[in-house]
């Protein structure tokens, strides 16, 4: 952390978006993680994803649960709905958030302990509920706030700090949202923000449940030469299956596309996600594709990024459960209690 | 691009605005910190050694620091670092500096040299040399010293006390002083045989406007320069109650302001171009106006209209701004009938002229065309080996701390001249670089910026000070003030050294930086890479600091123009590849030279 704060002064030429505010806007307060960690670079891809889209902040919730990877919705709009929940719950509370309001951008933001170890059943449920939501799980392979002990990411035969050998296969955690029905996979560096704001802003555009796994290295306690998820590996393992670029539905298309090496994604609101091939010709929307490239990549000890996995056609909880469309909090006396009429009326149908 | 070179003196050098811009790059930010930290005196002997008057400076300068000041361009109507009133401080608060005084060698090296006039450059060139062993000779036709800064700046401005005390510092060093003395041939100066003769005696001569009616009127018109040292002498104590000024520099402004001190209760400033326009210090223009003097603009004089034999009014061409096809900037009269102004006198500071009919032209000393010493800018040797030229006698008018930075360059030159060593080949500036981690998150430097607007000087009232031309107006900041104004400061001299071995390219520093200063790109050419970088570098006058290749193929490109030295790059890298390193800037002076 730093004794100061950050200073008001920003770039004079800075841009305002839609709605009138800087990227400056839409940050949160001062980071208290080690300096260094990739958690932060989290942070500011969303800021930065947030700032360009003119999101509103009063219209998103952040939720996470417990650990360095939950601390960063502190470090992000300030001025969004927050809920700091208990280890390995966010899915949870961001169900219950969900149900209760469907017009808010939900981001949840985990790490792989929350998310892969106490978490590892509440991850499923939401992956198989389709709650419309941006999942992020910023992924070091360590326990950072516990000081550095092996995760359930962490690789085979990859070292802690201290050198104790990874005896277990990871859990991989875009292939278990791929096989377990998300819409929506990518995994993405905390390093390279040119691809991993496109897919923030993918991601929070795309309706129905979205997951980006970010390897987000702990420069502390996992960021030796024998980790796989320190800086130096991801720079030289990282392969990206396509470049992304995305470009929101309000926003005229500037950049000059290649129809022969493009792939034009177009989201359910008229955004639009373009894929740029760089060598392999992807196909993100196929499944099995999908798992059979990242395990590919796996095996030469290369990390697959990217757009992995899009289906737009399945529909989210709020379609399969036929919900209320207005937020409980928006709904009236008489809608919560309609009366002995109703009552009667729904009774007569258990008779 | 290439990689920045940081161990070329003047990188750094010119990221310290302030310093940068300072004729005599005194390091501002080093003595604005120890103003904060109460050590006046400290603060006032960096200031002493690089500028020679820090308490006369601190009242009259003419500030080229604070309009290249970063806190300046860092927000939309943010105002620079109040650094002159910082100056000032430091001068007030200080406690005895004689024991701090360069000591003077009872022996001396032999070497005699003649300085010829007694403003700010020849006595620099006194303080320089000094303290080597050289005898110094100071002629000044005047029976006292200080130049124009006596002469020029009226006592409401700049305190007798003042001024004496820091003219002392230098007279009481041991100076032949020969005051009341013209000299009236360099030739005879010559033949005395001094080892060099430097020659400060500023731009004496005030222009005349010679208009119809100029004849008859010649009584009731003065040039502001030669008006305003009579009135500093006290021969004069009295002017009519109408008075015309004409012009719109400085002398402009210090002549209406006396004026309305002797007796002008209606005071107009008359210039032909628009107000904006004004060469006058947009302070000092304040200043006036706020004594409720007018100041007329787009009006050319025509006429000095006489009755009786007396002066008793001007009359003016109405004009207006145009530009012609070159985009040259134009008066075009406007037709109107002419402006008639009622006056009893009229002050010309219209502007000012080198004057050197004491020199011979036959010594092998050449003059160009507009009369000035053909001079070698960085040595200010003449034509003729022995002898310098320095102040507004160089190069035409100017102001002090120019003449002060001029003064230092002669004496290096005199120093190396009388050495036989060559002139031409300067020492090196004095620079350090060093870190100022003091822990994870301390530094040596105060890095919370402050977001305190420019803090304004308190004035002595209007009332009192109108009716004594002795009483200075400025109050200067009090010590409460000062600090507050300290803290605008931004250290540009604390900075930021990238260390490219280190960099893991984590981002860091990009994502706390407050006013995206830092990118990490693919390398280009730098009109390329200004436009790449994460908000665009438009302004071309500062640099882009640009490393090595990294591991990744990138480089690190950080624009110098708004970096706001808070340190949070250094603070949130965690390899330590950023580190905030003091740079201290001293330019070589004699005493640096000849060593060997």
């Amino acid at each position: 952390m730093s004794y100061i704060r950050k200073p008001k002064f920003q770039h004079p030429e800075l841009d305002e978006n839609e709605i009138g505010l800087t990227r400056r806007d839409y940050e949160g307060t001062l980071t208290t993680l080690c300096g260094g960690c990739g958690h932060d670079s989290i942070s500011a891809a969303i800021i930065q994803a947030a700032a360009e889209m003119s999101l509103e902040p009063h219209k998103v919730a952040k939720i996470s649960g417990i650990g360095c990877s939950s601390k960063i919705p502190s470090y992000f709009l300030s001025k969004a709905h927050g809920f700091n929940s208990v280890h390995g719950r966010m899915p949870s509370v961001a169900t219950g958030a969900n149900i209760a309001n469907k017009d808010l951008f939900y981001v949840g933001i985990s790490g792989d302990g929350d998310s892969a170890s106490i978490g590892l059943g509440q991850f499923c449920h939401i992956v198989r509920r389709r709650i419309n939501m941006l999942y992020i799980v910023a992924n070091n392979g360590t326990y950072g706030l516990t000081k550095g002990q092996l995760s359930a990411t962490a690789d085979l035969g990859s070292k802690t700090k201290s050198g104790e050998e990874s005896l277990y296969d990871n859990i991989d955690m875009a292939t278990l949202a791929i096989e377990l029905g998300a819409s929506f996979v990518a995994r993405s560096f905390s390093g390279d923000k040119q691809q991993l704001i496109p897919l923030l802003q993918a991601g929070l555009t795309h309706k129905g449940f979205a997951f980006i796994d970010v390897i987000s290295p702990c420069v502390t306690f996992n960021n030796t030469d024998f980790s796989t998820h320190g800086y130096k590996n991801t720079w030289e393992n990282y392969i990206a299956l396509s470049e992304v670029d995305f470009v929101p539905m309000r926003k005229e298309i500037t950049t000059a596309y290649d129809a022969g090496k493009d792939k034009e994604i177009t989201l359910h609101d008229g955004s639009v996600i373009h894929l740029h091939k760089t060598g392999t010709d992807y196909d993100p929307y196929d499944k099995e594709n999908a798992l059979h490239h990242i395990n590919e990549h796996k095996k030469q000890g290369k990390i697959a990024t990217g757009l992995l996995y899009i289906n737009q056609s399945t529909s989210d909880l709020h379609e399969l459960q036929d919900t209320v469309d207005k937020p409980f909090n928006s709904l009236g006396n008489h809608d919560l209690c309609p009366g002995n009429e109703v009552l009667k009326d729904i009774n007569e149908t258990f008779r | 691009m290439k990689p920045t070179n940081i161990t070329d003196p003047d990188y750094f050098h010119k990221v310290v605005d302030c310093q940068w811009a300072c004729p005599a790059h005194t390091p501002v930010p080093e003595y604005i910190r120890l103003i904060a930290e109460k050590r006046y005196t400290d603060a006032y002997m960096i200031n002493w050694q690089s500028n020679v008057f820090p308490g006369i400076l601190g009242r009259t300068c003419d500030r080229p620091c604070e309009p290249a000041c970063r806190r300046g361009r860092i927000e939309q109507g943010e105002q620079p670092v109040a650094i002159c009133r910082l100056k000032r401080v430091a001068a007030d608060y200080k406690s005895d500096i004689r024991d701090r005084i360069p000591q003077v060698p009872k022996k001396k090296n032999g070497r005699h040299i003649a300085l010829v006039g007694a403003g700010p450059a020849s006595l620099t060139v006194a303080r320089d040399l000094l303290p080597l062993g050289y005898e110094i000779t100071l002629f000044e036709r005047d029976k006292l010293s200080g130049g124009a800064m006596r002469t020029q700046i009226p006592r409401f401005r700049l305190p007798g006390e003042v001024l004496e005390e820091e003219l002392h510092y230098i007279l009481d060093m041991g100076v032949n002083c020969r005051f009341g003395e013209e000299i009236t041939s360099m030739k005879d100066l010559l033949a005395e045989d001094y080892d060099a003769i430097f020659v400060g005696t500023g731009a004496p001569l005030g222009k005349h406007l010679d208009l119809p009616g100029y004849q008859e009127a010649k009584e009731n018109i003065h040039t502001g320069i030669e008006w305003l040292a009579s009135v500093a002498f006290e021969h004069i104590d009295s002017i009519g109650k109408k008075v015309i000024v004409l012009g719109g520099g400085n002398t402009a402004m210090d002549c209406c302001r006396t004026s309305k001190r002797l007796g002008g209760d209606e005071v107009t400033v008359v210039v032909r171009s628009g107000f904006d326009e004004m060469k006058a210090s947009p302070w000092e223009i304040e200043d006036a106006m706020n004594e409720d003097i007018p100041i007329i603009n787009f009006h050319v004089p025509k006429e000095y209209i006489i009755e009786n034999g007396k002066l008793v009014a001007m009359a003016f061409e109405k004009v207006k701004k145009e530009y012609d096809e070159n985009g040259r900037r134009l008066l075009t009269p406007t037709g109107e009938d002419p402006v008639i102004i009622p006056c009893d006198d009229v002050l010309c500071a219209i502007g000012q002229d080198n004057s050197f009919p004491w020199i011979e032209r036959d010594l092998g000393i050449e003059f160009d065309k507009w009369e000035l010493p053909v001079l070698d800018k960085t040595t200010f040797q003449s034509t003729h080996e022995r002898v310098f030229f320095g102040g507004d006698a160089a190069l035409g008018p100017d102001n002090i701390i120019t003449a002060v930075a001029h003064g230092h360059d002669a004496a290096l030159s005199i120093h190396l001249l009388c050495n036989k060593e060559d002139i031409n080949v300067r020492p090196n500036p004095l620079t350090s670089l060093d870190s100022q981690k003091m822990g994870i998150h301390q530094w040596s430097y105060d890095n919370d910026i402050s977001n305190d607007v420019r803090y304004i000087v308190p004035h002595a009232a209007k009332e009192q000070t109108l009716n004594d031309i002795n009483m200075e107006v400025e109050l200067g900041f009090d010590e409460a003030l000062a600090f507050g104004e300290t803290m605008r400061c931004l250290n540009c001299d604390v900075q930021t050294v990238f260390t490219d071995q280190l960099c893991i390219e984590c981002d860091a520093c990009v994502d706390i930086c407050p006013t995206d200063c830092i990118t990490f790109t693919a390398n280009a050419e730098e009109s390329e890479l200004r436009e790449n970088l994460l908000a665009p570098a438009t302004n071309l006058a500062q640099d882009i600091y640009v490393s090595d290749l990294l591991t990744t193929g990138r480089i690190m490109a950080k624009n110098e123009d708004l970096c706001l030295h808070c340190g949070l790059c250094a603070e949130r890298c965690p390899t330590s590849a950023w580190d905030m390193r003091k740079y201290l800037f001293n330019t070589a002076k004699a005493e640096n030279a000849c060593q060997s």
